[in-house]
């Protein structure tokens, strides 16, 4: 069977099960195709080695009749999360060397699962980014391109390795955390699935922390019932997270009918942004009818403050990431500046954080400081979280009246070119998540789904929104919309 | 909201991140970019709204307060930048 690193999760494990393929066999075939992908630099640490012992416990494993929910399948791990005696680094220079002595519960679960860790996948430094530019190992780049013009576009961000990964077929899926969007946007511009589950759904235990009140990781897959398969061995809860929810976890994948007949669809009248482009407005409108061709009731709905969600966001993410990244002082882990003849430990964190944070991380935990100092929690921090209460109310408000998912546009825009945004304001940069944002603040589930292409030849994703805790009802929408849509576009290898 | 360039300076030192002053007209600039973008907020009635402490209606949960882990202080120690004798090691911080 040729090219095995191009299936997805579903078939790769049907096939194992029947026997007509082996986990040493598909691993090897992600192997190849990760060797011949380092123009993409979305895997930056590679981990061959565990990923064949892995490969050959899984077959041993399936032989035996005992093979769990992943057993066998390769997939790639986000730096985010903290891999033992595997570079765990953030993509952050301030990380360099670390190896963790443990597991985050996340990748834990999964290698239960038996799923086989290929590597780590780049990202934006500490997650903070929407185009994979702030990364340490430099830029991960997108598979796609705009038809024959071999500008070098973003494969989006914070989690653009994993998105790159996934899109190019260099492993059947991978993890990804979203903190403002960071699973859903790159998904949409590199045409996969990722899903954001609520907040709760799964441990952060052992994943790099950003924002706490905010992170939550996910999977990034190629279809989505891969994404039902995955989230159901990444999710359930932990003693380590004290946030984590004793919520059982149903079998996503069975609740895969596509009947979503009856369903209520809210289209928030809020989302529809000046200067949208028209090809956005348009599959928009397509899903839209899509769903009610499908069955579903579509409803016109007000979130009457979406529009503060991106400021309060600004205000929040960075007070906690003010917070979480002052544990990086040169002491513990990670790097440590050389200090000048006469330098205290005063000197010692000055040096250290400014050489190993970049720019945009230095900027944030700034800007986080300051919405916490003395004269200013009040006026920003706490405003920004009573604003986050009345974004959490109008979903509340769109569920209560008997709403059961909501569609939107996943980006404003299709990917754009590397470095085409290095010359703008940062705020234009943070409007990337501007469809995403509310789901983080509002602790709910959303998924991206991929629905089409723009003029340029380009994924456009749509994002589903959920009720909290009913990611299988919200996945069933979304498997709903992944048939109609009939996404099938991949990009044409070049790399 | 305009941050000056002393604003920078000392959000730089309560952040303990060295700015050199050469960067700091540039990071006052960016600072007062975001500020106004957050200042948006002063639109939204706000009155009577508790801030959010936790988005999932849920109670932190607890456990016996008991020792469950520990002696392993190779692997406390084994990615500090210096480690000697069993401690963490850093500049001298009392005359």
């Amino acid at each position: 069977m040729s090219e095995l690193n191009k299936l997805g999760l579903a078939e790769a494990r049907d096939l194992l099960r029947k026997g007509e393929v082996t986990s040493v066999e598909l691993t090897e075939a992600c192997l190849k195709a990760i060797d011949e992908a380092d123009a993409l630099n979305a895997f930056v640490h590679k981990t061959p080695e565990i990923a064949l012992d892995r490969a050959r416990a899984a077959d041993e494993r399936i032989r035996a009749g005992d093979a769990p929910s992943m057993c066998g399948l390769p997939i790639g791990i986000k730096d985010l999360f903290c891999t033992k005696g595997v570079p765990s680094q953030a993509a952050s220079r301030i990380l360099e060397g670390f190896r963790p002595e443990y597991e985050s519960t996340v990748t834990q679960q999964l290698q239960d699962a038996g799923a086989v860790m290929l590597g780590k996948l780049n990202m934006d430094e500490f997650a903070m980014g929407s185009s994979n530019e702030t990364s340490v190992y430099g830029n991960a780049v997108s598979p796609w391109r705009r038809g024959n013009d071999d500008t070098p576009l973003t494969p989006g961000g914070s989690s653009g390795g994993s998105a790159a990964a996934v899109a190019a077929d260099l492993c059947l899926a991978a993890t990804g955390t979203d903190t403002g969007g960071s699973i859903r946007q790159p998904a949409a511009f590199t045409g996969i699935v990722g899903i954001k589950p609520t907040y709760g759904r799964c441990s952060r235990w052992g994943i790099v922390a950003f924002a706490s009140s905010l992170d939550q990781a996910g999977p990034m897959t190629k279809s989505v019932r891969d994404a039902a398969i995955m989230l159901q061995a990444m999710s359930g809860p932990d003693d380590k997270d004290s946030t984590s929810a004793e919520i059982p976890v149903p079998d996503f994948e069975a609740m895969l009918t596509g009947d979503i007949r009856g369903k209520r669809i809210g289209i928030p009248r809020e989302y529809r942004m000046d200067g949208m482009p028209d090809e956005i407005e348009t599959l928009w409108q397509q899903g839209a009818e899509m769903l009610r061709d499908a069955g579903a009731e579509i409803v016109d709905i007000s979130l009457p403050h979406t529009k503060y969600a991106l400021p309060a966001y600004y205000v929040i993410a960075p007070a906690e990431a003010s917070s979480n990244l002052a544990r990086y002082d040169g002491v513990r882990y990670g790097h440590r500046a050389k200090l000048a003849k006469g330098d205290g430990i005063t000197e010692m964190y000055e040096k250290t954080r400014a050489e190993g944070f970049g720019h945009e991380v230095q900027r944030r935990v700034m800007i986080g400081t300051y919405v916490l100092s003395a004269g200013f929690y009040d006026a920003y921090y706490n405003r920004a979280r009573k604003v986050r209460t009345l974004i959490k109310r109008d979903f509340e408000t769109a569920f209560a009246d008997g709403i059961d998912a909501i569609l939107t546009p996943a980006t404003p825009s299709s990917a754009f070119g590397l470095g085409e945004m290095a010359e703008e304001d940062p705020v234009k940069m943070y409007l990337n998540d501007v469809f995403t944002v509310t789901v983080n603040l509002a602790g709910l589930p959303g998924i991206s789904v991929p629905a089409g292409l723009d003029a340029q030849g380009l994924p456009l994703g749509l994002q589903l929104i959920g009720r909290p805790w009913e990611e299988g009802d919200l996945l069933n929408t979304a498997y709903a919309l992944e048939q109609a849509a009939g996404f099938a576009a991949k990009p044409a290898k070049w790399w | 909201m305009s941050i000056d360039e002393n604003t920078a300076a000392k959000v730089a030192k309560l952040a303990r991140i060295k700015v050199e002053g050469d960067a700091l007209p540039a990071l006052a600039a960016e600072f007062s970019a975001i500020l106004d973008f957050i200042e948006q907020l002063e639109e939204v009635d706000v009155e009577g709204v508790e801030p959010m402490t936790s988005v999932t209606p849920m109670r932190l949960k607890r456990r016996k307060d008991v020792v469950t882990d520990g002696n392993m202080q190779d692997k406390i120690l084994s990615n500090a930048p210096d480690a000697r004798e069993g401690f963490f090691a850093v500049p001298k911080v009392v005359e």
